[in-house]
């Protein structure tokens, strides 16, 4: 990516952030904590989940045998099936039926996939009036716009935006202005073209190849209006919507409206079987009885390819069709929380599965656009009711995005910066650079101070954030001189072998061992107290800094020097301890994709949390009093780290505090913001700041203002420290016997 | 089978006060009277299929497109309830009742006790056979919403109010 380039993003996400992140990021927050509370309340969640995770596979696997099953089924009820290669084979279909009806009004309901075909334009040009009659869909075909998220599509606007809008387009006799009156206008409105139209069409959540009946899930009723008051019915949905039966639906009706809106269960879900019973709605026969009505109902299931077949060939790709469209990955997005679906999303999907959606359907370079706003911070993983490793999509995505094209425009030095595994010149400059961040981190304190003083240098700055794209604003971590590994050499042991309760290898990771080296000599104090043998062998990265820019042949090779650099200890007997979460995650996660199962679980099971470690020497009788506790020590604002959430191992810091008494304040927000390398971009300063000002904000309230501010995370630290002007420590700091921290 | 019908009636009825619907415990005798209480006029209903009560005169179950519009009240039989979330589940029918419990402001669905079930795994897989038959049915949790005028509205396209009358049989309630 060029300066200009860089720049021209930055603005884009500036004006994005400035005019729609308030109305996102409320709606937003309030969709993911109604997720938070709605799914507490099922006590069978994730068993759920495995359930519709499995219905999902079986039925993308058996695919072309369920789309025959479902169109014998659709024809058999008196129904069409048409099943369309790509977006013009379905526009040119749905014409027809339109140009047969001689219509001159299709109403519609919500639906991603027509969007995704761009029906209206296509209808449009044969003059046929199409309209939305979902709200959110109405207001912005009023405004002209795109939708910003896969279910609330205008949750960019505010009731205010929408009252002015509606006022100039409109001109009421009263001027609109709450929500209520929005609502009432333009139902009154919508309800009046509705029973006037001629063709309804609407999506499918799910369609069910033993009944050929569609899901709908909705909750202003417009749907069902669409699709029971004219007497032709248009359905499109891609053909991964599919599954066997009408019993496989339940778990999805219990999770649908839980991960994606925070409600238990919207109004309505439709279980349609088309042609359905129901009597036309017919306004030109206003006095026919409806149940005196004979209708002959039309309907048309349009299904969908458009790139879905070969994704389910591709075998990173596949999972995308897993996926029920919630927004649950969207809605717990850091990320999409500032600056929504117009930054955050491609042609036609947003949030973190639209990278898997996009590249599928639109191809890469729509992927392109947005994919790098995905940290891999992996809180959507947990989230998602399919159980799609979602980041794993967006990284596969960028690695492929990093191999197209050839443009060999890197210096001879610059290569020498980034002896990577990547087979292509063709990578950004700046994704190379922090994706052998290791390297320049050994460079960087092999000439501490120098290195330091240099990167502080304004002239310095401004090379960096010309050729790289290193925003100058962000303060530069600075380097040690002295490691901890060479520290530990020159050290050694405090509690020999022979008197250990425990051996265990501490894992110096790069931002540990060349720059925040306290924080690995307090670990090595605070194991040593709980009567460990601590070794801190020269063990290397463990391959996140590539894989976070989507240099994954990179990651792979690091993933097996790692591991050969720690087979002997676990061989041994020797616990793993690792200080920094993204890359235990590296371990307990995508590991299993770089290594022979058997060394992946060997590893996995091995290696803990240093904090998860700490615990599970006291659990088993180690000495608390040994380490500070909170009678001495100060009251904490902490932050967990967002992959430390996810893989379930944050609460062991807080069992630890709590065991010690401290009196601990928690964080509640997904993400610092910062994500390794995402907050130095300059293309992203910006929003990772406005990313870390949620926590800021409530780091800054009055019973937080005064504690010391700790994060598990290396990156959690450093967003802390900017966007707060103060120090920020990790949790075994504050626990070290040596600790003066206050 | 009363403890436990009576847990999953109180789990219903919970669900329900859960999201502000409405609901009025009634027996067949007093089924009119109770109608009557609840409804606003003009009603539109469609026949009930239950044997111990059927709709009163003074609802129009022979609605045309016109007294629909001008209804304020809609009255249709739930095939049946799921108590986990407080829904009726509504059979498509051809006189109608898909409209006529949209298209009014107040939805008045008739559930009977018998017809209660506990949760959504087991009212799928009593609508399995239905829907394979070709049949049609709605899953109404409360009253049609919307929140894309930037803030939460009850009564969207559909009624803004629903209220569940729940016929038990006589003798019954232990
Ligand atoms: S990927 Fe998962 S969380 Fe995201 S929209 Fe799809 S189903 Fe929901």
């Amino acid at each position: 990516m060029s300066g200009g380039t860089r720049e021209r993003k930055a603005d884009h996400i500036r004006y994005l952030l400035e005019t729609e992140g308030d109305a996102v990021e409320a709606n937003t927050l309030g969709f993911n904590e109604g997720r938070y509370e709605s799914v507490a309340d099922l006590e069978n969640y994730e068993a759920l989940k495995s359930e519709a995770r499995a219905i999902k596979e079986d039925a993308i696997e058996r695919l072309p045998e369920l789309i025959d099953e479902l169109t014998e089924t659709v024809e058999a009820n008196g129904g069409t099936v048409y099943l369309a290669d790509d977006a013009a084979d379905a526009n040119r279909y749905i014409r027809e039926i339109a140009d047969e009806n001689d219509a001159e009004r299709l109403v519609k309901s919500k639906s991603m996939t027509s969007e995704e075909l761009e029906v209206n334009e296509a209808l449009k040009a044969d003059g046929v009036d199409v309209v939305e009659t979902d709200l959110g869909e109405w207001v912005l075909q009023v405004a002209d716009e795109a939708p910003s998220h896969l279910v609330a599509p205008a949750i960019h606007k505010s009731e205010d935006e929408i009252a002015r809008l509606f006022n100039e387009q409109f001109e009421p006799d009263e001027p609109l202005e709450t929500a209520e009156e929005l609502t009432t206008f333009a139902r009154d409105r919508l309800g009046a073209l509705i029973v006037d139209a001629d063709i309804g069409m609407t999506g499918a959540n799910f369609i069910t190849a033993d009944s050929g009946s569609l899901m709908l899930v909705t909750s202003e009723g417009n749907a069902r209006k669409t699709a029971v008051v004219p007497d032709t019915h248009v359905a499109v949905a891609g053909v991964e919507k599919i599954v066997p039966s009408v019993e496989d639906l339940a778990p999805f009706i219990e999770l649908i409206g839980r991960s994606g809106t925070g409600q238990d269960i919207t109004s309505y879900v439709s279980l349609l079987t088309p042609p359905v019973d129901s009597p036309v709605v017919d306004f030109d026969e206003s006095d026919v009885a409806l149940a005196d009505r004979d209708d002959d109902r039309d309907f048309h299931l349009v299904l969908i390819d458009n790139g879905r077949m070969a994704m389910r060939e591709d075998d990173h790709l596949r999972e995308t069709l897993y996926c029920i469209r919630c927004s649950a990955c969207a809605n717990t997005c850091g990320n999409f929380q500032s600056v929504g679906g117009h930054a955050f999303g491609g042609e036609t999907y947003t949030g973190g599965i639209a990278t898997g959606w996009e590249a599928g359907v639109h191809g890469q370079e729509s992927a392109a656009e947005f994919n790098d706003l995905c940290t891999g911070c992996s809180r959507c993983v947990e989230a998602c009711p399919v159980e799609i490793d979602i980041p794993w999509i967006n990284t596969v995505v960028r690695d492929r995005i990093n191999r197209e094209g050839d443009d060999g425009r890197f210096e001879f030095v610059y290569d020498e910066l980034v002896p990577d595994e990547e087979d292509t010149g063709s990578i950004d400059p700046q994704k190379r650079l922090f994706g052998n961040y290791e390297t320049l981190a050994k460079l960087g304190s092999a000439t501490a101070p120098v290195s330091n003083w240099l990167a502080d240098l304004g002239p310095v700055r401004s090379v960096l954030e010309r050729t790289v794209g290193i925003d100058r604003r962000r303060s530069l971590p600075a380097f040690e001189r002295e490691t901890l590994v060479d520290w530990f050499e020159s050290r050694g042991p405090r509690v020999s072998a022979a008197d250990a309760e425990r051996e265990a290898v501490l894992y110096p990771d790069t931002y540990t061992n060349y720059i925040d080296v306290d924080r690995g000599k307090a670990a090595v104090r605070v194991l040593e107290a709980m009567d460990v043998h601590v070794r801190v062998p020269a063990v290397g990265e463990s391959g996140r800094a590539p894989l976070s820019q989507g240099m994954i042949a990179t990651a792979d090779t690091k993933a097996s020097r790692v591991y050969a650099g720690l087979a002997e200890h676990l061989d041994a007997g020797r616990d793993v301890v690792v200080i920094e979460p993204s890359d235990l995650a590296m371990f307990h996660s995508e590991y299993e994709k770089f290594l022979p199962e058997a060394s992946f679980e060997r590893l996995r099971e091995g290696s803990y949390e240093i904090l998860e470690y700490v615990y599970g020497c006291l659990e088993n009788g180690a000495n608390g009093a040994r380490l500070r506790t909170g009678d001495d020590g100060p009251d904490v604002a902490y932050h967990s780290h967002c992959q430390q959430r996810t893989m379930g191992v944050d609460r062991y810091t807080r069992a630890v505090f709590e065991t010690l008494d401290y009196d601990v304040l928690e964080s509640d927000v997904e993400c610092c913001g910062m994500a390794g390398s995402f907050g130095y971009k300059q293309e992203y300063y910006e929003l990772s700041m406005d990313v870390g000002d949620r926590l800021a904000e409530q780091f800054t309230e009055p019973e937080a203002q005064d504690r010391l501010v700790v994060a598990s995370g290396t990156s959690c630290e450093d967003q802390l420290e900017d966007v707060l002007e103060r120090d920020a420590v990790h949790p075994v700091e504050v626990l070290d016997p040596r600790s003066r921290l206050r | 089978m009363s403890a436990e019908s009576g847990s999953v009636r109180n789990r219903f009825e919970e669900a329900l006060a859960d999201r502000d619907v409405a609901l009025t415990r009634t027996t067949p005798a007093a089924f009119e009277a109770t109608l009557q209480a609840v409804v606003t006029e003009p009603v539109v209903g469609t026949p009930l299929p239950f044997g111990d009560v059927s709709l009163p005169e003074w609802v129009d179950d022979e609605p045309t497109p016109a007294t629909l519009e001008a209804a304020t009240t809609g009255v249709t039989a739930a095939s049946f309830g799921i108590a986990d979330y407080g829904s009726v589940v509504l059979p498509s029918t051809p006189e109608g009742s898909e409209p006529v419990s949209l298209f009014p402001e107040l939805h008045v669905p008739v559930l009977h006790e018998r017809d209660l079930v506990a949760d959504m795994p087991t009212a799928i897989e009593r609508l399995g056979p239905e829907l394979r038959d070709g049949g049609s049915a709605i899953v109404a949790t409360g009253p049609s919403a919307t929140a894309d005028m930037g803030a939460l509205v009850e009564g969207a396209h559909g009624p803004n109010a629903v209220h569940v009358v729940f016929l038990e049989t006589d003798g019954d309630g232990e």
